[in-house]
């Protein structure tokens, strides 16, 4: 029990957590903004499958890691491109589209990758994002390891919540993206077009659901395999809800559910007698609590998964 | 006086819809000019095209000499056009000043002047006397406090022409004078204004022109203090399709009865004490400004909502908590407010939805299958019945017009000769054809005896066809007043909530 | 140029959208096989032998059908009353571990042949259900958005499936890959063709899809289905219980989830294993979707699917195209399929 107790002071407990946390920070964000906008995009799933094949397979080719995320933040937006034709000017059922966009985004990152790597062969590895220390700051002792040591993705991540919420709430562009999800014809009603602000915020999010899958391969592990995402796209829905769609309480989330992960993979080695299995469930089934917990006082945005068509009143 | 508008020769179809034929309209500076017309005369299809939400097919638009392109709404703000829509283009979820500076900066600035802006909105707010909150989320403001909201959108961008499209529909009487009072002070500042109404004693007091559409064309224009009412009525509405008059009857027993019931709708209190009763072969009005409570009241008869106290009777049996299947199976027969959201499955067919609210009945079902037969040939019936014109059983109920669905919603009711009948806004939205053959129906109702509550926000058809009327006002009702005595005067007061000493709750009249 | 809402639905339309969704489909996968160095035509007429080229081939790719007809009729039915179940997976997999537990532990002795399998499969579809009924409940009493606890309980079953085959439920006998305790011979399926795979569960699938054809067209607990499905508020105004609706959707379509897993386990792999469902739930969906949502078009639209997966396995050993490619045809089909329901609805207007 003190061991299960002492494992979280220790700083490498609270590092992981944020390492963890990195390719959820970048899922939630992603997803807030399409829906934000007022489109859901359940083809995360397979968005960050493909980020993460892309990313990977970048590197491997020759390209230094810098440009490999670039490739896979294209590959994302261009998913999130045809996830967005078939919501915003078809006006086609978004859950349908966004299920259809993750079984295709995963099977063809597992074609290209089979095309390159054999059945059986292991997948060759790349070099990774290493960890930066910040020189004096990463010497603090706890806050040093924990927050300054970090690998040049995660600050990037932290930075992208710092950009998303100032854009959201202080600029015209995010006043109209917001608006765009409450109240399209409003939108349209100043002159502006909504269809288009949707289409390139779901473009956006998308481009950033990909490089959360892109973390994995260049940070997280060091190649790519199948089913390597286990899930995280939807824990991510899942989280955009219990953020209430604000990028600061995304961060929370995404935080606090890579606590309860990182935990959960010590505990393991402490605690004796349990199948692995049930500490491997636990984050699944933490965000189902989460949902049900927010459920009732969802603000959700008013026009999210409503299409809006031209002339329609 | 110079002409700071001008429509030339405007045409535009829907499909095989006319909605406005070669109309040319003008306005001058300072003038307040009223565009009256029935519902689907083509009133806010022609002031769409002026602000650009639709392009016309034929003619154009002139504001301050320049031709406008068409379809764009942009044009028309640059231009100093403003628009007031009738359902508001509000988000609810965030604050006035989000509101009214949304689409006012380029989207590529890095930071938003939020504070320059706050500044300007409360010039404008103190200038024109449209005190509003810049911080406040509008979702919790009030329908008056709304429409300031979107008037001041509109003067913010430098509106110098303004259209308002039915601006009194959800405002009572005293913040309608208000408004109207409000408009003549900008008109001395000088704007230009256009309203849209179909509100014949508004037009006469707050308007200086009136140009009548009626069918898509532009049939009259007058200086308003050279005509009257009564012409600008037969103007509006041509040949006149009377409307049945209701003739005095004894009124029976009391059927429905509503104890002291409070309603509860997302946390707010929307009914506060109702206490009705309505009795066998009368009609009972239920007048008042829209979001007083009418959608609450509605939904309470109809069983669709739970009241948190007090009690339903029908007939003596208490159906309060009951589900609405057992409301239709006591005798009520229920007309919603809204045909296309509550009122009929638009993607079955027609059949299936005239026996959707007795499929559990023995006549409609057996052992848990539809008698698909029985169905059919009751759908027949009313469809010969009630005159539903257009449609057979098998045809998408989606495909019915306004006025046929609303007689498929009304046949499906009364042809079961229910003992009570809600009529909730039972001839939104139709016109004078529907109207009359929907009324025809009501009092054909009545006069067989069913106890018929009529929820309206037409006082013309609460007038003619309610024995008795009373006022809802914030949830609660105002005492009941025959029909013969309800002016307008006291209409107005009433639905306005002044109510004489100890006048509510009591049904004594 | 705008899209108007068409009259009336030709129902030639509406039986030529498929065709042309796969069609499309099967043109945009040709480019990803000329990407893998193979000729696109060598490759389809491959997949052709390797599924209906054969008496093995096609009891092969029948015997996968039958599964996916259940998950197909699980989705279709949710999805006619605008109930995402997206968990088919893993109602197919509790169904499975029902069955198995039920076939080793319960009836042995206790109720034999015939009857057992009758019970055996009414167990699988329970399981199915109370899957779905969790989910189903959060939705209407909290509201919570069925798509996700759907999606994450898949997540959950396949660790407690794994869990139980390592534990209580463990096979001793079985060397290497972790397997669940095998149902008693006595309730194995019988084979529909000799000397092959396929078995009666087939039977089972394509009368499911007639039974659950009679509930939507005929019976009232159908009709109001559909109601919620098209117009919840209507539907809840003329009097349908949208509560009882919702959960008696959710126990048909999660019982036909399970019962998938149950007829897979009673006729091809007698135990479950956590590999066992290539898919199957998700496929499904598919299946529902290119079926436009008909009983009968699922039975079509399954052997389709079916046939690409059971091709693609036998091309790509032939030609080295990755197999994914079949997971790469059906997902583009549901995307395409998607635009061509679209366009027997609406049409396109200057």
């Amino acid at each position: 029990m003190t061991e299960a107790l002492d494992l979280l002071t220790s700083a490498s407990l609270w590092a992981s957590v944020l390492r963890i946390a990195t390719p959820l920070i970048f899922g939630v964000l992603g997803a807030l903004i399409c829906e934000r906008a007022g489109v859901l995009n359940l083809g995360i799933e397979g968005i960050m499958t493909m980020g993460a094949m892309t990313g990977w397979l970048t590197v491997w080719m020759g390209a230094d890691l810098w440009t490999g995320l670039a490739v896979a933040a294209m590959a994302g937006a261009l998913l999130g491109l045809v996830h967005a034709m078939l919501t915003v000017p078809l006006g086609l059922s978004q859950h349908v589209s966004g299920l259809g966009i993750t079984l295709f985004g995963s099977a063809l990152a597992y074609y290209i990758f089979r095309l390159v790597v054999e059945v059986g062969e292991s997948p060759p590895t790349i070099a990774r994002f290493p960890r930066i220390e910040i020189p004096l700051l990463s010497d603090i002792p706890f806050l040093g390891p924990v927050l300054f040591a970090q690998s040049a993705p995660t600050y990037l991540a932290l930075v992208a919540v710092v950009v998303l919420a100032w854009v959201l709430n202080r600029t015209p562009l995010g006043l109209a993206l917001r608006m765009t999800g409450e109240n399209p014809h409003a939108v349209e009603a100043q002159g502006l077009n909504p269809a288009l602000i949707r289409i390139g915020a779901v473009m956006a999010g998308s481009a950033l659901m990909a490089l959360g899958g892109a973390f994995l391969t260049t940070t997280a592990f060091n190649s790519f395999f199948p089913e390597m995402v286990q899930g995280r796209g939807w824990i991510c829905i899942a989280l955009v809800v219990f953020a209430s769609w604000r990028p600061g309480k995304a961060l929370l989330g995404a935080l606090l559910f890579a606590f309860f992960d990182a935990y959960q993979l010590r505990l393991q080695t402490v605690v004796d007698g349990v199948p692995y299995q049930l500490f491997l469930m636990a984050p699944y089934l933490l965000s189902i609590l989460a949902l049900v917990l927010v459920a009732r006082r969802a603000q959700v945005p008013a026009a999210l998964m409503v299409p809006w068509r031209r002339g329609e009143r | 006086m110079t002409e700071v508008l001008a429509l030339r020769n405007i045409t535009k179809r829907f499909g095989a819809l006319l909605a406005n034929d070669d109309i040319s309209l003008s306005l001058r500076q300072g003038e307040i000019l009223a565009l009256l017309g029935e519902n689907g005369a083509g009133k806010t299809t022609l002031m769409n095209i002026l602000f650009g939400h639709y392009a016309a097919d034929a003619g154009e638009v002139e504001v301050f000499g320049r031709t406008l392109p068409p379809g764009r709404p942009r044009a028309a703000i640059d231009a100093g056009v403003g628009m007031v829509h009738q359902h508001f283009t509000l988000a609810g979820n965030l604050s006035v000043l989000d509101n009214v500076m949304l689409g006012t900066e380029p989207l590529w600035r890095l930071s938003s002047r939020r504070r320059a802006g706050r500044a300007r909105l409360m010039a404008l707010s103190e200038r024109f006397g449209l005190p509003v909150v810049p911080e406040a989320r509008v979702g919790q403001l009030s329908v008056g406090e709304r429409q300031r909201v979107e008037i001041l959108k509109a003067l913010y961008r430098d509106a110098r022409v303004l259209i308002l499209d039915e601006p009194t529909a959800v405002l009572a009487r005293p913040e309608a004078q208000r408004l109207f009072e409000t408009l003549r002070g900008m008109t001395r500042a000088g704007l230009s204004l256009i309203f849209i109404s179909h509100k014949l004693n508004e037009v006469m007091a707050a308007s200086d022109r009136v140009a009548v559409l009626r069918g898509g064309r532009l049939v009259a224009e007058r200086r308003t203090p050279d005509t009257t009412a009564a012409e600008l009525a037969e103007l509006m509405v041509g040949r006149r399709v009377s409307r049945p008059v209701r003739e005095a009857q004894p009124r029976g027993a009391p059927v429905l009865v509503l104890d002291a019931v409070r309603a509860v709708v997302a946390g707010e209190t929307r009914l506060a004490d109702i206490t009705l009763t309505v009795h066998a072969g009368e009609i009972l009005g239920i007048v008042g400004v829209a979001g007083n409570g009418q959608s609450a009241l509605g939904a309470v008869v109809s069983g669709t909502l739970r009241p948190a106290s007090g009690r339903v009777l029908l007939n003596g049996q208490d159906l309060t908590g009951r589900p609405a299947r057992a409301f239709v199976a006591a005798g009520m027969g229920r007309i919603p407010e809204d045909r296309h959201e509550e009122g009929v499955v638009g993607d079955l067919p027609l059949w299936e939805n005239a026996v959707m609210e007795r499929l559990h009945s023995p006549r409609f079902s057996r052992f848990g299958f539809v008698r698909r037969g029985a169905a059919r040939a009751h759908a027949r019936e009313l469809i010969a019945r009630f005159d539903i014109r257009g449609a057979g059983p098998e045809t998408r109920t989606r495909l019915l017009s306004g006025g046929n669905m609303q007689k498929l919603i009304l046949g499906r009711s009364l042809a079961a000769e229910p003992a009570v009948i809600l009529a909730n806004q039972p001839t939104r939205g139709l016109d004078e054809g529907a109207i009359a053959a929907v009324h025809a129906e009501l009092l054909a109702a009545r006069a067989r005896g069913a106890a018929i509550l009529l929820i309206s926000e037409e006082l013309d058809e609460a007038v003619g066809l309610s024995d008795r009327i009373r006022a809802i006002v914030g949830g609660r009702l105002s005492r009941p007043v025959p029909a013969e005595a309800a002016d307008p005067r006291r209409l107005g007061l009433m639905m306005a909530g002044v109510w004489d000493e100890g006048e509510d709750a009591g049904d004594a009249a | 140029m705008r899209l108007e809402r068409r009259e009336r639905v030709p129902l030639s339309l509406v039986a030529v959208a498929p065709l042309a969704a796969i069609g499309v489909a099967l043109l945009l996968a040709a480019g990803l096989i000329a990407a893998a160095g193979v000729n696109p035509l060598t490759a389809y007429a491959g997949m052709l032998r390797s599924a209906f080229g054969s008496r093995l081939a096609l009891t092969e790719m029948l015997t996968r059908a039958a599964p996916l007809i259940l998950t197909g009729l699980a989705a279709a039915v949710a999805f006619r009353a605008r109930l995402w179940n997206i968990g088919g997976e893993g109602q197919f997999f509790v169904g499975a571990l029902a069955v198995a537990w039920a076939g080793h532990v319960l009836l042995p002795g206790v109720l034999g042949g015939p009857l057992g399998i009758a019970a055996l499969m009414l167990i699988g579809m329970a399981a199915g259900a109370v899957l779905l009924a969790g989910p189903a409940l959060l939705r209407v009493r909290f509201g919570v958005d069925e798509v996700v606890t759907t999606l994450l309980l898949n997540f959950v079953v396949i660790l407690f499936v794994g869990l139980m085959i390592e534990g209580p439920l463990r096979d001793p006998l079985a060397f290497g890959w972790p397997q669940s305790v095998p149902i008693a011979a006595e309730y194995r399926l019988p084979r529909l063709v000799e000397r092959t795979r396929l078995h009666v569960g087939l039977l089972v699938a394509v009368a499911a899809a007639g039974v659950v054809w009679l509930i939507l067209a005929r019976t009232v607990f159908g009709a109001e289905a559909r109601a919620v499905g098209h117009n919840a508020a209507a539907a809840g105004f003329a009097g349908v219980s949208l509560t009882r609706t919702i959960l008696g959707v959710a126990c048909l379509s999660g019982g036909l989830a399970g019962l998938a897993g149950a007829i897979e386990v009673m006729g091809v792999t007698r135990a479950v294993t956590t590999t066992m469902s290539p898919g199957f739930g998700y496929a499904g969906i598919v299946v529902a979707m290119l079926a436009a949502l008909h009983p009968a078009g699922v039975v079509a639209a399954a052997v389709f699917v079916a046939a690409v997966f059971v091709g693609a396995d036998g091309m790509s050993r032939a030609t080295g195209v990755p197999s994914f490619i079949a997971d790469v045809i059906v997902a583009l089909s549901l995307l395409t399929m998607l635009v061509a329901l679209l366009f027997t609805t609406h049409r396109i207007r200057r």
